[in-house]
């Protein structure tokens, strides 16, 4: 470990502190609109693990890690447009955003 | 490790520690957008200007817009100040916790064995665009079959009640 630092390292460390960083926002808050800020942190930090590895890994001109990342954009857009769609009306029907208060599926 | 690099990961982390603390909500997303663009800009560090500038225009365009939208909408119900956090919050963070312990453990022991090639790819966005119309159509085609279905579904998930009922 003595080794001098390689900069994929702090990369994957940064995603790690990241995806930590969400994946307690998403366990710890009780406002379903923050739960989904913590998801969206923790596909951000599986990006910018992609991104790095496709920098520093060998062959990076077959640009795959870097098509992993644009598509997982593209979902992680579907799926912030549905689950914000999706608290929206059940605000509109429970008159909530607490987590801890959605307990039933019916209406 | 450059020191920009440092400036910017730093900028990240605080934006993301900002966006989950924070006990205002609109406070909240505007942390995100800047946990957003950090992380935009260390795309940028790492010589994927089209993967930057996608996250700039779907993240901080699109996605904390709608963010946003969704905390003023829904913003009379307000779940008091002193109960932001679930019943056993410590749980969630033993969690987190353990699992950045492991994953740092991990990236740590494996520094020696990661790949570490220096050469500057040489990368346009006509090769990604050739990449996206030749190897990687498929997927291309399902990525715009999935916005479709999720477009249409959040606009009738939303939809008003009164106006689904007709």
């Amino acid at each position: 470990m003595n080794a001098p630092i390689n900069p994929l390292t702090g990369y994957l460390l940064v995603a790690a502190l990241l995806f930590a960083i969400g994946l307690a926002g998403a366990l710890t808050r009780r406002n379903a609109i923050l739960v989904l800020i913590g998801i969206e942190l923790m596909l951000n930090a599986a990006n910018l693990n992609l991104i790095a590895f496709w920098r520093y890994g060998p062959h990076p001109e077959l640009l795959t890690g870097m098509m992993f990342a644009i598509f997982s954009i593209a979902v992680a857009a579907a799926e912030a447009a549905v689950g914000l769609g999706l608290v929206i009306q059940i605000h509109r029907h429970a008159h909530t955003t607490d987590l801890d208060a959605m307990s039933r599926m019916k209406g | 490790m450059s020191i920009v690099f440092y400036v910017i990961a730093g900028l990240s982390v605080a934006g993301a520690l900002a966006a989950v603390l924070l006990k205002n909500t609109v406070h909240c997303a505007l942390a995100l957008t800047l946990a957003f663009a950090g992380l935009a800009l260390l795309f940028l560090e790492l010589d994927a200007q089209f993967a930057g500038f996608a996250q700039i225009l779907v993240y901080i365009g699109a996605v904390a817009i709608l963010v946003v939208f969704a905390i003023l909408l829904t913003r009379g119900s307000e779940t008091p100040q002193d109960t932001v956090l679930s019943r056993n919050p410590l749980v969630g963070l033993v969690t987190a916790a353990a699992i950045f312990a492991v994953l740092g453990w991990a990236v740590l022991h494996s520094s020696l064995s990661l790949p570490q090639e220096s050469a500057k790819p040489q990368v346009t966005v006509m090769d990604i665009g050739n990449a996206l119309m030749g190897r990687y159509v498929l997927p291309l085609e399902i990525v715009a079959l999935l916005l479709t279905a999720a477009l249409i579904g959040a606009v009738i998930v939303a939809m008003h009640e009164k106006e689904a009922a007709k």
